[in-house]
Formats: structure tokens, C-alpha cells, sequence
């Protein structure tokens, strides 16, 4: 009786683990399943990002510079810009509101450009005049060919001051 | 003849096939009504026993009825409309005109889903502000509540991924300043817009995605949560009734 009383007790001066296997096991798989699942949605995720696409280029020839008269706004329907000639030279204007990516409209009799759904009103050179649009409307990179014509890439969003001079 | 029928029933009833579908005697009693409920798939998440007050037409105007309802028009529509349909650009614009011109009785299925979607997110809504101004989302309702509140996103999201598959001005343009919306979301707009249109214009990619969600994922998350809402208006003693006086109680 006294042997075993001092079994029990030697048994509870070692430390006990603080984790049951049980609970030791359930931790683990809990774990196991985070990572597979955190696995699992990055996976998803890469799966549903689309690495080609068959969209328009974004890159785009605009025609000899000579096209456009001095003071004009030419809008370009296939690409949705804006190609201004002003004194100063050259520039392409994005043709898509910035609100909610409705097609802009250049407006000659008034000198802006409206967007038909919620009322924007912007400047040729896409400064905001008016409306719910967040922001003006961006320039993209433009220059000349080797061969001398216009070419716009609607990837490259250049500051307002920049300007091609031909 | 009624008799001739009555027989031929009961002789429909004795035979071995039919007893081993329905096992319970014939519902005579209270006892082998409920059976007849508790033993059948299709009636088991319905109440054994209702109050006659909640089968007034008043009582809920049969909004959360109808809204099944219509949802089942429209999966059955849905399904056959998808024999014509290929969600493909520009097929997919051909389609839509084939259902309406070419179709026999096509352009009678196309309206009939048409005019159902939108109904069904009228009553949807009648529904909710039905039960909002009964009381119906107090304790014990509450978890049917925000139940109700995912079918009545899940309406909202069948209806505008259906919204893109006619395929025309309409559709892109709505599709268009919707996406741009997500993409006004702070850090994350653009990729989730780049991965809900599976590139970044309304293109076949996003078509695609679209004619998936609101023909698979989106339909079977609508069944499952309606499923889960009939079974909790049981579970929490059957729909909102009566007067101010007892609401909550019942």
C-alpha cells in the first residue's frame, strides 16, 4: 500500500506534459490542414489568374503626325484615346472615364469631353472639370517610329506636362 | 367511378412495391400523418403540424413560397435555355437572338426566365422587409435571418452573372461599370477585378466566368442556403405570426 502510495507521488513530481497525445495529434492535424489549405488557395487563386490573354495590344500605331491638324482632338473609336495636337506637340488622352469606365465623348462645340453616363466633364488635355470622376484622365506614352508615324502605348502613363514635339 | 378508383387505390396500395416505398399504414391517424412527414425526404423539413393562423394569406403573403417557387421556374428554365446557349463571344449574342427568333417557343422560355429572375428579386425584397417589419428577425430567428440575408446576396449575384450572358451593349456596359466598382476597393480592387473578369476587359474570359457561377456555383449555394432556411423556419416554430402583442412568442 505505501509502495504504491510512493509510486503515485514520484509519478507527480516529474513534470507532466502540457499537451495530451491527443491534443498533441489534433494540433498537428489542424495545422497540417491550415498550411494545405492555405496551399490550396494560393493554388486556386494562381489558377484563376489568367497568365495569356487574347485581349487588344496595348500598344498601338496612330498614323502619320501629319493626320492631325494643330489644335485638334482626333478620338480613335478601336483604341479609346484621345490624340491631341496642340502648338506644343503632341499627346494621347485616355478615352475611358475614370468614374465607372464608361467611353468618354469629345464635345468640339463646348472644348471638353463629356462621358454620357454620369455627366464627367474633363478638359482636352484630361484635366476634371466636372462631375463624379475621381480623377483626371491619364496620358499615355507617346512617339514617333523609326518610320516616322505616331505610336501610343496604353500601358505607360506619363505626366501631363509631357508632350511630343514632331 | 369513384368507387372504381377508390379500389383501384387500395389494390395500388396492398402491392409489395408500394408498401415498400411507404412503409406506414394509410394516414388515418395523427400518429402515421406525422410518419408520413418524418419518413419522406421531400416533406421532412417541413412542420408536421401547422397553425391555421400562419396559413393565412396574411400571415406572410407566401413571399418566402413564392420565392422558391419562382427559383424553381427559373432553374428549369435556366437548364433548358442552356440546350441553345454557348458562352462564347460573339456566339453567345447569336444565341440569345436564335432563343428569340429561331427557337420554337424559345423566346416564351427566354421571357418566362427573364421576367422570373427579376420577380424573383422583387419578392425577395418584399420578403425581407416583410419579415423585418413582423418582427421576424428577433430571437429565435435571428441565425434564419442572416440566413435570408445570403440568399437574398445569392439572388443578387444570379442575377447580375446573368445579367452579362446575353451578350449585348446592355450586358457589357453594366458588367463593365460593376467590375469597376470592385476595383475602387482599397489595395485589392484591381486583382480581384483581374481574377472576377479573367483579364482586364469584359472579355470571353469574363463570360465564361460569369456563365459558370450563375449556372453551377452560384444555384447550388442557393439550394443549399434555401434548404437550410425552410428547415430553420420549422426549427424555430414555424414563420412569424400574430400581433404585436405576442410577437417573439411564436
Amino acid at each position: 500500500m505505501s509502495d504504491r502510495n510512493q509510486g503515485e507521488n514520484e509519478s507527480h513530481a516529474i513534470e507532466r506534459p502540457q499537451l495530451s497525445r491527443r491534443d498533441f495529434l489534433n494540433e498537428i492535424t489542424v495545422g497540417a490542414l491550415g498550411v494545405a489549405g492555405l496551399g490550396g488557395a494560393t493554388l486556386t487563386y494562381q489558377y484563376f489568374s489568367p497568365n495569356v490573354l487574347f485581349e487588344p495590344s496595348t500598344t498601338f500605331r496612330a498614323g502619320n503626325p501629319d493626320l492631325y491638324p494643330v489644335n485638334s482632338v482626333t478620338f480613335l473609336q478601336d483604341q479609346q484615346v484621345y490624340i491631341v495636337r496642340m502648338p506644343a506637340g503632341f499627346y494621347a488622352v485616355s478615352g475611358v472615364c475614370t468614374h465607372l469606365g464608361c467611353i468618354t465623348q469629345w464635345k468640339p462645340e463646348a472644348n471638353i469631353i463629356a462621358c454620357p453616363c454620369h455627366g464627367s466633364k474633363f478638359l482636352p488635355n484630361g484635366k476634371k472639370i466636372e462631375g463624379p470622376a475621381p480623377r483626371p484622365l491619364p496620358h499615355y506614352a507617346i512617339n514617333l517610329t523609326a518610320d516616322g508615324e505616331l505610336q501610343v502605348d496604353k500601358l505607360q502613363v506619363i505626366k501631363t506636362d509631357q508632350v511630343l514635339k514632331v | 367511378m369513384a368507387t372504381t378508383f377508390d379500389a383501384a387505390l387500395q389494390n395500388l396500395r396492398s402491392t409489395r412495391v408500394w408498401k415498400s416505398i411507404f412503409r406506414r399504414g394509410p394516414a388515418l391517424t395523427n400518429r402515421t400523418r406525422s410518419l408520413a412527414v418524418f419518413g419522406n425526404l421531400f416533406l421532412h423539413w417541413l412542420p408536421v403540424k401547422v397553425r391555421e393562423k400562419s396559413l393565412r394569406i396574411r400571415a406572410a403573403y407566401y413571399l418566402g413560397s413564392l420565392s422558391l417557387l419562382l427559383f424553381i421556374i427559373l432553374v428549369v428554365t435556366g437548364v433548358l435555355l442552356m440546350f441553345y446557349y454557348h458562352p462564347a463571344a460573339p456566339k453567345a449574342y447569336h444565341d440569345m437572338k436564335d432563343l428569340r427568333f429561331v427557337v420554337s417557343n424559345g423566346v416564351f422560355l427566354r421571357n418566362m426566365h427573364r421576367v422570373g429572375a427579376h420577380l424573383m428579386v422583387l419578392l425577395v425584397f418584399w420578403h425581407m422587409f416583410h419579415v423585418f417589419y413582423r418582427g421576424g428577425y428577433k430571437p429565435p430567428h435571428e441565425f434564419n435571418w442572416v440566413v435570408g440575408i445570403v440568399l437574398l446576396l445569392l439572388t443578387l449575384f444570379l442575377s447580375y452573372t446573368g445579367y452579362l450572358l446575353p451578350w449585348d451593349q446592355l450586358a457589357f456596359w453594366a458588367v463593365t461599370v460593376g467590375t469597376n466598382i470592385i476595383s475602387a476597393m482599397p489595395v485589392i480592387g484591381n486583382k480581384v477585378r483581374f481574377v472576377a473578369l479573367g483579364g482586364n476587359i469584359v472579355g470571353e474570359n469574363a463570360l465564361l466566368r460569369f456563365y459558370v457561377l450563375h449556372v453551377v456555383i452560384l444555384p447550388l449555394l442557393a439550394f443549399l442556403f434555401i434548404g437550410v432556411h425552410f428547415w430553420r423556419v420549422q426549427k424555430d416554430g414555424g414563420i412569424t405570426v400574430g400581433s404585436k402583442k405576442d410577437a417573439g412568442k411564436s
